[in-house]
């Protein structure tokens, strides 16, 4: 066999079975990988099912248009393609006089006052074109359009976007970015805990066996050949790590799916958590074993490095 | 084989040096034994062969390679030349005295089968027969001064190093430790022993190298104990 062949499967042989050995060590090591890896895991879902949620609420804030009811059939053509080129349209719907009744006559059908109050005269509801922004941030840009004299001679009355319900839209815009931005910011946060205590656990347990490595240094291996097996051990705690964290989500989506009827927790939307940990389970798999595997291998490469240095003091 | 010219070696900035002015020449097969009290500086000379220390000025030159001239990343191949037996044994805690004896072997590449055929010769050559599995925890400090003989010997070094290898001995044993020095001696390795005991100096009747605080003071062939 090939000596660099020999050397290589050596090194690897030497970390399984040394991972065997120090069992106790690597039991407590990879108690700390886990709940971190579980954490951060957990942080990625829940940051996900809250996008998902603020989500669903901007969805449903889209700007009507009241039209005149002395506007034609071209004009209210050309005014919704107009309106369907801006950039940040994402969707116009129009709605006639007749449809705007009859939604109106659904929306209030166990209200009869209200539903009188339109059947007595001559239909009182504008034709609406609905506009759905793409980013609620720049939904300055359509008001501006809408706002155009040739434009607002066309509306019967200010868009939807103006007075209380603008202030509500630029409230629930705020209040989703900040949302948007801690969630993204505690996934970060947890990520960078995780990293330095995974670090600094694998630091203690190579310095707990730095005799080990100083005693090799000296019989003459070479450093890789020391080295070599500590990365390979903790590597293999990186993938135990990060296997188990994702059947602990797993088994916590299992249990709070069943033991929890309700399907959300106030903003947590568990079975859309739970849905999202499915979809994506392999790429979260690969996610968590790649974390897994690099902060092992570099705090073990970083953490032996200093009992592999020559003197070099005179 | 061994060549020290006027080495000095200060550790940190104490004002006096660990060695001064060291200067020893061994020849190929020569077999030396160093004596001096603890803290003559002993240990340090050991160490600065083995480039575990750097002088603070002089010349090393062990084996053709003068160490001034020794990158770092040659210092493994360096050692690997050299078979050190170590005061405190420097056994690997984790495994066993196969292992111990095996790793002298696999930092050189050896392939398995031919290292399954030569552990059991030295073990055979220490006593330690049918004591391949013990970890070194589980063994006396005898089998363990064995065993740390065993894996410098392993390699057929052309220079052996042993610092104090009779320290933990009882006399039969120690005895048996330096009839394997000779043994391999004979055999063509240069030898470098440090030792306390003058039972050993006495009836080797080799060259002894005296070292007090620091520098050589008698260097005498074929001489016996004298501090």
């Amino acid at each position: 066999m090939n000596r660099k062949l020999i050397t290589f499967s050596r090194i690897i042989r030497t970390g399984i079975v040394n991972f065997v050995r120090n069992a106790w060590l690597a039991v407590a090591a990879m108690a700390v990988m886990v709940v971190t890896l579980t954490i951060v895991l957990f942080s990625i879902v829940t940051n996900a099912t809250f996008n998902n949620t603020i989500n669903q609420i901007t969805n449903k804030i889209d700007i009507s248009v009241y039209l005149k009811d002395s506007t034609t059939s071209a004009q209210t053509h050309q005014l919704i393609q107009r309106l369907a080129a801006l950039p940040n349209v994402q969707k116009v719907k129009y709605l006639s006089k007749d449809q705007a009744l009859q939604n109106y006559k659904q929306q209030n059908a166990n209200n009869p006052q209200l539903l009188a109050a339109v059947s007595e005269t001559d239909n009182p509801l504008p034709a609406t074109i609905q506009v759905k922004p793409r980013n609620l941030n720049k939904i300055q840009d359509i008001k501006s359009f809408l706002s155009q004299p040739s434009v607002a001679a066309l509306q019967s009355d200010q868009p939807s976007y103006s007075g209380d319900r603008k202030q509500a839209i630029d409230k629930i815009t705020h209040a989703t970015n900040i949302l948007r931005e801690a969630g993204v910011g505690a996934v970060l946060v947890f990520a960078i805990i995780s990293m330095l205590i995974i670090f600094n656990t694998i630091q203690m347990a190579i310095f707990n066996r730095r005799d080990e490595l100083t005693i090799m240094r000296l019989l003459g291996a070479s450093t890789w050949y020391i080295r070599g097996p500590f990365v390979v051990e903790t590597i293999v705690y990186g993938v135990l790590s990060a296997l188990l964290s994702v059947l602990i989500i797993n088994s916590l989506f299992v249990a709070a799916s069943s033991a929890l009827q309700a399907s959300s927790l106030g903003l947590l939307d568990i079975s859309y958590a739970g849905q999202y940990f499915h979809r994506n389970l392999l790429e979260l798999l690969a996610m968590q074993l790649g974390v897994g595997i690099l902060i092992g291998a570099v705090s073990s490469i970083i953490a032996t490095r200093r009992y592999l240095k020559f003197k070099t003091t005179k | 084989m061994i060549l020290l010219d006027r080495v000095t070696k200060t550790y940190g900035k104490t004002a006096t040096p660990a060695l001064d002015r060291v200067s020893l020449h061994v020849e190929p097969k020569e077999f030396v034994i160093v004596v001096g009290q603890s803290g003559a500086g002993k240990t340090t000379l050991l160490r600065l062969l083995t480039r575990e220390e750097k002088p603070s000025s002089g010349k090393i030159i062990v084996g053709g390679i003068d160490y001034d001239k020794l990158r770092d990343r040659d210092i493994p191949l360096l050692r690997r030349k050299i078979g050190v037996v170590f005061q405190d044994f420097k056994l690997l805690p984790n495994r066993t005295v196969f292992e111990n004896i095996a790793f002298a072997l696999e930092i050189v590449g050896m392939g398995s089968h031919e290292i399954r055929h030569t552990v059991p010769k030295v073990l055979d050559i220490v006593n330690l027969k049918g004591k391949e599995k013990r970890m070194p925890l589980e063994l006396s400090g005898g089998e363990r001064q064995r065993v740390a003989i065993a894996r410098a010997i392993v390699r057929q070094p052309k220079i052996l190093i042993a610092d104090e290898p009779t320290g933990n001995l009882d006399p039969k044993h120690a005895w048996d430790v330096i009839n394997v020095l000779e043994k391999i001696n004979r055999y063509g390795t240069t030898v470098l022993l440090t030792t306390h005991n003058q039972d050993v100096v006495n009836k080797l009747k080799r060259r002894v190298v005296t070292i007090q605080h620091g520098q050589i003071v008698s260097d005498r062939a074929r001489a016996s104990y004298a501090l």
